[in-house]
């Protein structure tokens, strides 16, 4: 059936920026602390007390401007939402309204490997709520203030996405362009970045439908989940006769189902107005210019460069780039060594990378190891030690267990590249072999492959294979 | 003048009489008192090391400059550790844990806080009948009927009342549309409403944080200029705070004018106004002309709309600001039996009548379809009324009006709404524009009752206005009248 229908889905993603206090106030901006441990009387709506915005927030919503291709309005207006709720101490929420600080920004999603351009409507600052918590007390429900103030950035996008993979792809370059710039950390299992789901369906190039808010994921299994339930909810609805009302919807992560938490016809009515504590912010080029130095090379930037100027595999390239800790690292052995960099390129996303996964380390604990790595990959690179070898060593030199060259020398691993040496032990091999060699020139090559590793036996290994080939060719062709 | 905070300074520098005895003097007349004009009054103990701190340095012969001086300060500041409950029930077990900017500042130039003057609730009224803990009584009489009690004006009407009879050398006011200003007129004092982000708003109770500004009620403009010199800082807690050069405000009051000035009258103020009020502004002309002061005539081409204006726009930002009193956190919480009848309860049983009908103007005002019609359009007007005001002083120094359009009525007596809210009428067009205002009494109605004139200076002109206000304070003679 869902064959002849199609999702429309606009993505209202929050960023919870990483500055070290919040929005309107100078208490910490950090997470798993106590509860209402980093709350002060500007968090909990004392009276009196009055926001001052921190100048860090602007900051990093000029940076995220410049790098989703934003328009960065040097006039914009902090507004009131107003609402009641527990964990919303002033009963409003001070939040960007007609005159956001970014509007009309976009960037590009790589679609089964295609690029598809993704409009952005506008991207707001905006201060967080607390948490409510009732499900520790039968009888009472308890405030948690220490979210409260906490700096988000709302990034609204046009309804331009038309599949859950879309919608995955758009988040994940999303989250990867606001790790690089360094203004959000990224983790969804923190709530660092979460996504509201616009999703509508319509007959493949119909009308557009009646859209449906899902609130709050906060994993790419969930939002994919959602979307997939929600998409064949509404086609049911409106296949079996009936019609799709515009709700607010809750994603049950337990049964994978999407159910209406409030319909439009309760919806509130915010009556936002212009916060009369906060002066318009009124920006300069200067200090948007100033902003600009800091934003560094961003993803796509640096996937072209490693795949042109470093000549590594695209793929290779894309998981080095995924994550920005990662290309440093990469960048920073290819400026440490003269090994290509294609091939560093290979050991970082297998061996190194798996050793990470393995020991459950951060990549960062490499940062002060990468000139021993770089090290033991020259000497497999230029054939000192073979690459069979190398990975038996690159965990001692991950554990800091010594220089590669030392534990080369001290495991006997070098390889015997003497080529009166490797004549010898081949000569000696041949002995006997006649019957094989003669198969060998009557055309069958299978048999180089027995000898090859018939030498390798009798070096113990360490003989260089390549210079093993080579000789025996040599011989045998006589 | 006894009262005058020089004069205090001087007996105590001279040893005429002690901190504490002052002290003591002073609470025990509000103590007798019957103007119910503080929710709370500070006894001796609270305050009785800044009493000794206060007395040392005058024996050490470097006084603080309020060294000493005891002060009433508006139930609307914040003060550590001492109830504060903007006269409202919803507040009335609320103790802060935190000073207000300006309360401190006070505090830090060695002034000791009597106690907390009554207000209208959240400074919302203009005869503070609207207070949780009752009226306060005017100290003065209508002499043809002495039995009434009358008004002492709102929302600073404890803040007036207390210095009128001489329960606190002077004190803390806020005005957000005429309170500090109607009430001294009122009351027969000086009231000063500087101009908008001169004085930080931190920690004051917000009612309309676009218009709400702190300032000294007193027994002369010297006190005020006074007062002004503590209080006026720039607070970086509070982004309105303007960071203009401040003056000494004070030094140099009495000196003469050196130049010409030019004073407006608007004449559309004058319309309909009775014979009472029509001399106040007649006497003072006349007092001042010989002093080199020229008088115009000015028009405003916004007056009428500016109460209108006011009441979209101030109960708009109240709806909001009023917000955080929801009995979850603090302050008084009526049970219920689901969180909405929480909120129902402790707001309903919390705010008095006239709060409650300010929160649900505001909140129609700002509604999804009225807030073009009603809210942005006030906006507009009041960039007209600022900009009406620009245009006059492109030609005067000052504008000169009557501070109210009547003397102080009889409690009880104002009942409608509106009726109410026209006293205001010419302290609210200042208060949208942001100006500075000072009222000063300048003579007695037919029933020998104080009325005040108002100055109206450009912005951050205080100096300018608090000179012209003493010159026209010397040569009114109000206190000898």
């Amino acid at each position: 059936m869902s064959n002849n229908w199609e999702m429309v889905i606009g993505l209202e993603v929050h960023a919870q920026l990483n500055t070290s206090s919040k929005l309107f106030s100078s208490s910490p901006n950090q997470f798993g602390s106590e509860p209402n441990e980093n709350v002060n009387f500007i968090d909990s709506g004392m009276p009196g007390m009055l926001p001052v915005i921190n100048f860090a927030c602007i900051e990093m919503a000029i940076k995220t401007g410049i790098a989703l291709n934003f328009n960065i309005n040097k006039y914009s207006v902090f507004e009131r939402k107003n609402y009641f709720y527990p964990d919303l101490p002033q009963g409003y929420q001070i939040s960007q309204f007609e005159f956001p600080i970014l509007t009309e920004g976009f960037i590009n999603i790589d679609n089964e490997g295609n690029q598809k351009k993704i409009r952005i409507e506008r991207a707001h600052l905006e201060q967080d709520a607390g948490k409510s918590i009732h499900d520790i007390d039968p009888k009472f429900s308890f405030i948690d203030l220490n979210r409260v103030g906490t700096p988000l950035l709302e990034i609204v996008s046009y309804p331009d996405l038309s599949s859950a993979e879309e919608v995955v792809s758009y988040m994940s370059s999303l989250r990867q362009v606001l790790m690089y710039i360094d203004v959000c950390d990224g983790n969804m299992q923190e709530g660092s970045l979460r996504a509201d789901v616009n999703l509508s369906v319509r007959k493949k190039g119909g009308e557009l439908g009646t859209r449906c808010e899902i609130k709050n994921l906060n994993s790419f299994k969930f939002i994919r989940q959602a979307i997939e339930y929600e998409f064949k909810r509404q086609i049911d609805v409106i296949e079996s006769g009936g019609k799709i009302e515009q709700n607010t919807m809750l994603f049950d992560t337990s049964t994978g189902e999407t159910r209406a938490m409030r319909s439009k016809e309760f919806s509130h009515d915010y009556r936002y107005f212009p916060d009369p504590d906060l002066l318009p912010v009124n920006l300069t080029q200067d200090q948007i210019d100033k902003v600009k130095t800091s934003v560094g090379e961003l993803p796509q930037a640096k996937l072209d460069k490693f795949i042109k100027d470093y000549n590594v595999d695209k793929d290779i390239a894309k998981i080095i780039t995924t994550e920005k800790q990662n290309a440093i690292l990469f960048e920073k052995m290819i400026s440490e060594t003269d090994v290509k960099p294609k091939f560093i390129a290979a050991w970082l996303v297998g061996d190194i990378f798996a050793f990470i996964k393995e020991n459950n380390l951060e990549l960062s604990s490499l940062n002060e190891k990468t000139k021993d790595i770089t090290d033991l990959l020259k000497l497999v690179s230029e054939d000192v030690i073979s690459n069979k070898a190398g990975k038996e060593i690159l965990p001692k030199v991950l554990n800091g267990q010594g220089k590669p060259s030392d534990i080369v020398k001290e495991l006997g691993l070098e390889q015997v590249s003497d080529s009166s040496e490797l004549e010898k032990i081949i000569d000696e091999t041949l002995i006997g072999e006649e019957e094989n060699i003669l198969k060998f020139q009557g055309g069958s090559d299978r048999v180089l492959g027995y000898f090859v590793g018939k030498c390798l036996k009798a070096t113990k290994g360490k003989g260089n294979p390549k210079l093993i080939n080579k000789i025996l060719l040599e011989r045998l062709k006589k | 003048m006894k009262n005058s905070i020089s004069h205090i300074k001087n007996s105590l520098r001279d040893k005429k009489i002690s901190v504490e005895e002052l002290y003591d003097e002073f609470l025990k007349k509000a103590k007798s008192s019957k103007t119910n004009s503080f929710n709370l009054l500070l006894d001796k103990e609270n305050n009785i090391l800044s009493i000794k701190e206060s007395q040392k340095r005058y024996e050490n012969g470097n006084p603080l400059p309020l060294d000493g001086i005891p002060l009433g300060i508006k139930d609307l500041f914040c003060t550590k550790g001492i109830r504060t409950t903007a006269s409202s029930k919803i507040l009335s077990n609320f103790i802060p844990n935190y000073e207000s900017f300006v309360t401190q500042k006070l505090l830090d130039h060695g002034s000791i806080f009597i106690g907390k003057n009554n207000c209208d609730e959240f400074a919302m009224g203009s005869s503070n009948e609207t207070s949780f803990f009752g009226p306060v009584k005017n100290p003065w009489k209508n002499k043809n009927i002495p039995t009434d009690d009358l008004v002492p004006g709102g929302s600073s009407g404890g803040s007036a009342a207390a210095v009128a009879e001489g329960t606190c050398v002077a004190s803390m006011g806020t005005d957000t549309g005429g309170s500090i200003r109607q009430p001294a007129s009122l009351c027969g004092i000086v009231g000063l409403k500087p101009t908008f982000g001169s004085c930080s708003r931190w920690g004051i109770v917000a009612f309309a944080s676009s218009l709400d500004q702190a300032g000294p009620l007193t027994n002369s403009v010297e006190d005020a200029a006074l007062i002004l010199n503590s209080i006026n800082k720039h607070d970086f807690n509070d982004t309105t705070s303007s960071n203009h050069l401040r003056e000494d405000y004070a030094t140099g009051i009495n000196d003469k004018l050196d130049q010409k000035i030019k004073i407006g009258i608007p004449s559309d103020y004058l319309k309909d106004v009775s014979g009472d009020i029509l001399s106040q502004i007649e006497n003072t002309k006349k007092a001042l002309v010989k002093h080199n002061i020229e008088f115009v005539d000015v028009e405003f081409k916004t007056t009428e709309y500016a109460l209108s204006t006011y009441y979209i726009l101030a109960p708009a930002e109240a709806s909001s600001n009023l917000a955080r009193y929801d009995g979850i956190r603090y302050g008084v919480r009526e049970d219920g039996k689901s969180l909405d009848d929480i909120y129902l309860n402790s707001r309903t049983k919390g705010f008095g009548d006239e709060v409650t009908r300010r929160i649900l103007i505001g909140a129609y005002v700002l509604s999804a379809g009225y807030y073009d019609a009603y809210y942005r359009q006030a906006q507009k007007v009041r960039r007209l009324i600022k900009d009406d005001f620009q245009r006059i002083f492109n030609d005067v120094d000052f504008i000169l009006t009557p501070t109210t359009p009547n003397e102080a009525f009889k409690i009880g007596d104002k009942l409608d709404p509106i009726s109410m809210y026209k006293n205001d009428i010419y302290t609210v067009p200042t208060s949208l524009a942001g100006l500075p205002g000072i009222s000063i009494p300048s003579g007695l109605s037919s029933n020998g009752l104080p009325l005040g004139i108002q100055f109206i200076g450009n912005y951050f002109e205080e100096k300018k206005l608090l000179q012209i206000a003493a010159l026209a304070e010397k040569e009114l003679n109000f206190n000898e009248q």
